[in-house]
Order: structure tokens, then sequence, then C-alpha cells
């Protein structure tokens, strides 16, 4: 690996130093007794799960949260950010996950927005061009960011925090959202800016990632520090473990019979009902039963869409979908459940559940007919109560009883009840959305061996996600959405990354501008 | 220029002079609904306006500090919404007819002793030579200063929310408060002053009605020009200029009714009288069937709290 700008061993200049940094919210302590340091131009990894307190840490750094206790220095001064801006003005830049984006402004706005003293509007659009052309990245100024694939609107974060010239870049997330090609240019970009000597603090999951691109890494769990270690030099196993701090066990597959075609959707093309959303065209698949069906693809290429439309939010002409042979294009959500299709929509707060229900409640409302849990229009209440102990027995909900609101768990927790919700109503068709989107490595575990169990047992099941590891871990047959059209399906046994990469639709044109670099 | 009975130069004229207390109103929700804030209360806000206004402009004798009293009275108001809404949260459609029932009720309250007395003369102010153009002269130049005025208001807002960082804030605020907060931007005093400033323009408009208008102190005296204002935001999709399309459109609507009642129409006195409203609903309900562009317009965090929690 080269490029990182200094040898491994050669003594970089300190840029960062973190000692005993605490922060403390009621109950939880999100963050103990913190310390490591980042090297000027160095590529630091923050690792850890969800809930580690990672991202509280990058808050404290970027000046959006104060710390209870403890120090940072920056150059070897004390350094206490009140706000962002003076993190900014002090050099520290920080690309979000999400939330920091607004979709009807323009690129051009999007960025004077996150600088102090912006120039007018003209220059800085000369400016914006000047430096996506020097790092790779192209961009149009004036466009609307509603409009952007998520490739590209990250560059827009990414050009945001290069105009302030930063000597410390926190990176929260950035490949989540990417294809493996757009990973790669991103990869360059940093390893370009951390040989001119720009540091890099970058949070991720995916621990290939990790290893291929950072020289140190330091480890979280519940809120400390567990330990640190050069990637280069362990496993991605080792590093999970370090993370989790047990064994991990990857998923157990049992490959059974594949029955008949359980799913048949055939030209399916609607128009999208959410703004700035995307169009689904001619999508034809097949799931047979005892088949887990893949669907890959960058966020906002159709996803929302095909699920709303698999679930019978949007509804089509009836053949255009069938459900054991029958048409049920023209059948609704409830109609669809009675047919035997169940839906899992990636949002969890809103769309999934009733954020303010209770767990009781929001077990009636999707498997209420199914489980036959209503008598005469009147709500079994005992019944509906037990299949919720049910799920929260079966799927390993930690929550202190049925009856609490579905806002108060944690986005894991909800997520396993709201899986476990579909896929104890004991349909032939499942449909899931983003299944462990948001959620840490052992429960997502969890998660894909229920799904794959489900599909052991004889259900025809449709995963989509971002999330091409775990795709690959439980399909059998491997499908891309891009720009609301799907590629055709194809057994996931033998398919190599650079296929699925010409299946992604490429980089967005990302490569052209380095070839020139 | 005559066509059945009606002057075309002096319908033209006195629409734009109806058109004023709604387009201040919409130009006022206008700029607090691009900070996302849904503040329902604009006819509540405006008669409170029309009522401090008119009490000033009694006492003082001075219409320009009676103007003046009116937009305080509607920012004092809307200051109850922020409080409510900003601080403790509320919900900010109940709170907004909130706001409009109590504006109706104080306003009673408060115009006790203030009816049958007539408010001291807003005059014309006409423009020079441009006043004595045909056609022209009458229809453009030569009005009051609060007709002036709300032209450039819609001027000014357009040029705001377009050209300045300041502008750019507000809609970044509206759009998503969250990344806004990110950035390090002070989402409720932004909207803090946006709320204010719509409460400012709505008691302006309420204080032209009693004023200009009417012009006289009577119960309940906007008679759902709030309404008006808040419904010609959504057809304008959040456009200054469109804003000022819709008064017109809507000043010309009831002028027009009144003129054909001189004229003696044939239709009856009450269908004509609800004309106006009519042609809103009709113009509301074709500007949401084509649901895409209107909904691409409408501010994404509109009417949704924000409370810096994490």
């Amino acid at each position: 690996m080269t490029g990182t700008g200094t040898e491994p061993g050669t003594a970089r200049p300190e840029l960062l130093r973190i000692e005993g940094v605490t922060k403390a919210y009621p109950g939880v302590v999100a963050n103990a007794d913190i310390g490591f340091t980042v090297g000027a131009g160095e590529v630091h990894a923050l690792l850890g799960e969800n809930g580690a307190g990672k991202s509280t840490l990058v808050k404290m750094i970027y000046g959006l949260v104060k710390p209870d206790s403890g120090a940072m220095h920056l150059h070897g001064r004390p350094y206490a950010p009140a706000k962002p801006a003076e993190a900014r003005r002090l050099g520290v830049a920080m690309v979000f996950q999400h939330f920091s984006l607004f979709e009807a402004l323009t690129v051009a706005e999007n960025v004077a927005l996150g600088m102090e003293t912006p120039p007018p509007m003209r220059e800085l659009a000369t400016r914006i061009r000047a430096v996506s052309e020097e790092y790779g990245l192209p961009l149009d100024p004036s466009r609307l960011i509603g409009d952007l694939s998520a490739g590209e609107r990250q560059r827009v974060e990414i050009i945001r925090c290069l105009l302030q010239d930063p000597k410390l870049l926190i990176m929260d997330e950035p490949t989540s959202v990417l294809t493996p090609q757009e990973v790669e240019i991103l990869f360059r970009t940093l390893r370009q800016l951390s040989a001119e000597g720009t540091a890099i603090l970058y949070i991720s999951h995916k621990l290939e990632e990790i290893r291929t691109l950072c020289d140190a890494a330091t480890i979280l769990r519940r809120g400390r520090v567990v330990g640190t270690c050069i990637p280069k030099d362990r496993s991605a196993r080792e590093m999970a473990e370090m993370m989790v701090g047990a064994t991990l066990t990857p998923p157990q597959r049992v490959p059974g019979p594949k029955g008949e075609v359980a799913l048949g959707v055939s030209d399916l093309s609607v128009a999208s009902p959410i703004p700035f959303g995307t169009a689904l065209k001619d999508v034809s698949f097949t799931v047979a039963k005892g088949e887990v069906l893949g669907i890959a693809g960058v966020a906002g290429n159709g996803q929302d869409e095909l699920l709303l439309a698999l679930s019978g939010e949007l509804k089509t002409d009836p053949d255009k979908l069938r459900v054991n042979g029958q048409p049920a294009g023209d059948l609704g959500p409830t109609e669809r459940r009675r047919a035997g299709l169940v839906a899992a929509p990636e949002d969890r707060y809103g769309h999934a559940a009733a954020p303010d229900m209770s767990l009781v409640e929001n077990a009636f409302l999707t498997a209420g007919l199914r489980r036959q849990l209503a008598r005469g229009g009147f709500i079994d209440w005992a019944k509906t109560r037990a299949f919720a102990e049910e799920i929260i027995a079966d799927y390993d909900v930690r929550t202190p009883g049925p009856d609490v609101a579905a806002r108060a768990l944690s986005g894991g927790n909800l997520q396993k009840f709201l899986i476990g919700r579909e896929l104890l109503q004991g349909a032939g068709v499942i449909v899931i959305n983003q299944p462990t989107w948001g959620v840490d490595a052992a429960a997502a575990a969890a998660i894909r061996q229920k799904i794959l169990d489900q599909a052991a047992a004889g259900a025809a099941v449709v995963v989509i996600s971002q999330d091409l590891d775990e795709l690959l871990e439980v399909s059998d047959m491997f499908a891309v959405l891009n720009e609301g059209r799907l590629t055709r399906p194809r057994p996931v046994q033998g398919l190599s990354m650079d296929e699925i990469g010409l299946m992604m639709g490429g980089a967005h044109g990302m490569e052209v501008a380095h070839h020139v670099e | 220029m005559e066509i059945g009975g009606i002057n075309l130069v002096v319908l033209v004229a006195s629409l734009m002079v109806a058109a004023v207390p709604i387009l201040l109103a919409a130009i006022g929700e206008l700029v607090v609904e691009r900070s996302g804030v849904l503040n329902l209360g604009v006819e509540g806000m405006m008669i409170i306006g029309a009522i401090g206004g008119f009490i000033a402009a009694v006492t003082t004798g001075s219409p320009v500090l009676g103007f003046l009293g009116g937009a305080l009275a509607g920012a004092a108001l809307s200051a109850v919404f922020a409080l409510l809404t900003l601080v403790f949260l509320a919900n900010q459609v109940a709170t907004g007819l909130a706001l409009t029932l109590f504006g109706l009720g104080v306003s009673s309250l408060a115009g006790q002793g203030y009816n049958g007395i007539k408010p001291p003369h807003t005059g014309d102010v006409p423009l020079g030579p441009l006043a004595d153009l045909p056609v022209l002269g009458p229809i453009l130049f030569a009005h009051d200063w609060v007709v002036y005025f709300s032209i450039a208001m819609v001027a000014a807002t357009w040029w705001v929310l377009k050209a300045t960082r300041i502008g750019l804030v507000l809609r970044a605020v509206g759009e998503s408060h969250e990344a806004a907060h990110a950035l390090g931007y002070k989402v409720n005093r932004i909207r803090l002053l946006a709320i204010l400033f719509g409460g400012a323009m709505a008691g302006m408009g309420g204080a032209y009605i009693s004023l200009v208008r009417v012009p006289q102190w009577v119960d309940g005296i906007t008679a759902g020009a709030g309404w008006i204002a808040l419904a010609i935001v959504v057809f304008a999709s959040w456009k200054p200029w469109r804003a000022l399309i819709g008064a017109y459109l809507f000043g010309g609507i009831s002028q027009l009714q009144l003129n054909l009642q001189a004229a003696g129409s044939v239709i009856p006195v009450e269908y004509l009288s609800m004309a106006p409203y009519l042609v809103t609903i009709l113009v509301l309900v074709i500007m949401s069937s084509g649901r895409g562009r209107a909904g691409l317009n409408a501010p994404a965090a509109l009417g949704q709290n924000f409370h810096a929690s994490r």
C-alpha cells in the first residue's frame, strides 16, 4: 500500500490528542475516559458497534457536543470548540453520515451554507469546479441536490470540507451508500489528501475497507477504548471480535429444494409518489419457494418505490404482480397479506411502526389478519399480547416489556421486533427493505439467520439492501436496481465483485476525471 | 373602457387596493413557512393588527403610527405563537388555530368603545406626472403609500430569499432543520425572527382593512382574509411574485363581484359574494392535483418542531 504519505514507523507530527474525555447523557455514559492521538496525514479508524460512542466522540471534536470532562489538544494547543463554526475555523471539517444536505437547494448553495464567509455565488461556483477537478470528483455547482445520486451527494459534502483547507477531516460511515467503484475513487481522493498532510478520522463498520485504507485504529466498546491496532496487520474477523468482545459465527444456511414460483413480477412500471423519487421501469423477476432474491443498488434508485409496489401501497394492473399464481397487482396491503405476502419497509419510525404506540399495538397493526388477533371487529388483546411476547422471546428483543412505546426501543431492537412481526406470520412471500440498516453486528447476524430459516422453511424472500456483503451472504439470486430498472437476476454463486460493480452501473462517470490526474 | 356598466380602469385600480391586506399577510406567512413553520393564526394576527392599528391611529391622529401599531400588535401576538411552538414545542396547527380564536376574542374586547369612530384619513400619494398618464396613471400611480409599500415588500422578499445569505439560511432551516443545526445554525432563533416578521406583516394587513378599506372598527372586520392569505401562499407555491398574482386575482374577483352587484347583475348577490372563496378553493384544488409540482416546492420541514436534543 503506497500513497499514504508516510511510511509506517516514521514519526508523524502530532495533530490531535484526546485525553480522558467523558460525556454522559441521562441514563447512559456515551464516552468514558477516551484517549488517543492522531498524527498529521494519518488515516485513523474509529471502530465500534452501534451505541459504542463513536458519534458522540466525533461530535465533541466537531464542537456539536461539549464533553463533561477531559481535554483535547490540536497542534499541541488546548482545543475546546464551543460550536462547529469554531472547529471549522481551526481546520476541523466533518462529512456527515446523513442529515446535512438540503435537497431543494443547489450544490453551490449547500456548499455556501457550510462556509463561514462564502465568496459571491459565481466565484464560489468556479472554485467548486476547480477543487472538484483537482481531486477527481466532478460536480456541477448549479444542480439541485435532490437530483443527485448518493455518491454525488457525498462529493458535495467532501468538497464543502476541502474548500476550507482542513487539517483534520472526520468521515462518518462514508461508504455505506456507494458502489464499489465509487468507494475506490473515494479512497484515491482520501489518500491524496493524506499525502498532502490532512489527517482523516474514519468511522466505518466495513472492516475490509479499514484494512485497505487506515494506518491505525482505535476500538470502542460501550463508550470505552478497548484496544488499538494496525488494521493492516489484523484480519477483519479479529477486529470484529475486538469490537463485539465475543466470538462471532456467520449465519448458517441449509440449502433446501426450490419449489414452484411464489412471487412473479412482470413489466412493472409505476411513477414515484415520493418527491425527487425514482419511477420503476419494466421491473420483472420471479422468486420460487425456498429462494432468497437479493436486490442491491445505491439508495434512491427505486428501492422505496419497489417496496411500495410489492407491499400493495402502490397498486398496478392485476396481472403485473402474481402471488402463488393469482393476480394481485390491484390489491392493497391488507388483501396482499391475506393472499400470503408480507412486507417490512425500511423506515422504522413512521412507516414500519407507529412510534408512539406500544409494541402490542404495533404487533396487531400488520399481523392482526394473518394471526387472527381480532374477532367480530374486536381486538383480542390477550392473544395480541401473547403474539408480541412471542416475537420478543423469539427475536431476542431487549425491552422492559411489550407495553412500552415503539419509540423507546433502540433502532436495532425495534428492527428485530418489526422483522419478527412479519416473519412470524407464516406468509409464503416475504419482502424486506434494509433488514439490518443501522443495526449492530450481533443483531444483524441474528436477523440474517432468521431470514435464512424462513427460506429454508419454504418461504420466497425478497431482500432489498444497500449492504452488498449482506446480500451475498443471504441471497440465492442477485439483481441490481439502477435508476428504476432491475437487472436480470443472476445466481450469487460465481459472481465477482467486478461483475457486481458493472451491474450497479459503474460509478456515474467518476472514473473519467481520475484518469487525467 | 366600459363593459356591461363596469369601468375597467376603476376596477383594476380598486383591485390593487383590495388586495393589499391579503398581500401583506401572505408575504409575511410565506417567509414564516419558508423557515419551516406553519402559523395558521394569520386571521387572528390580522384582526389584532386591525384593532391595534385603529386604536393607535385614533389616539395619535397619525395613520402612519396606526400602521406601526398594527404591525406591533400582530408581532406581539405572533410572539405568543413562537413561545408556544419553539420553546414548549406545542403542535403548530393547533396553536395556530387557537391563536386565531384568541385574536378574534381579544380584538372584540379591545374594540369596545371604538365602534362608529372614523380613523384619520390615509391620503393618496400620486406619483407626480406619472399619475397623469392615461389609463396607466390611475391604475398604477395614484394610490396611497401602503399599496406601493406592499409591492416593494414583495420585491424585497424575493430578493432577500434569492440572493442574500440570510435568505439562504432561512430556506435551509425550512428545508431541513437537522442539517442546518448540524452545520451550526440557530434554527429556533431564525424561526423566531421569521414568525415575528410574519406577525408584523399580518398586523399591517389588518390595519389596512380598518384604516383604509372600511374604514372604521366593527367586530370580525377581517372576515376570513387571513385564511385567504394562507391559501395564497400555497397557490403561490411559496414564491413571492406568484403571491402577488394570487392576491390580485382574489382582489380582482372580489371587486368584480361588487361591481356586478352594482351593475344590477341577474345572478343573486349571495352567489357573487361567495365567488372569491369558491375561486380560491377551485384554484387550490387544481394546483394540488398536479401533486408533484406543488409538493416539490413546499419547504420539507414545514410544520415540524425542532428540538436540539442530540
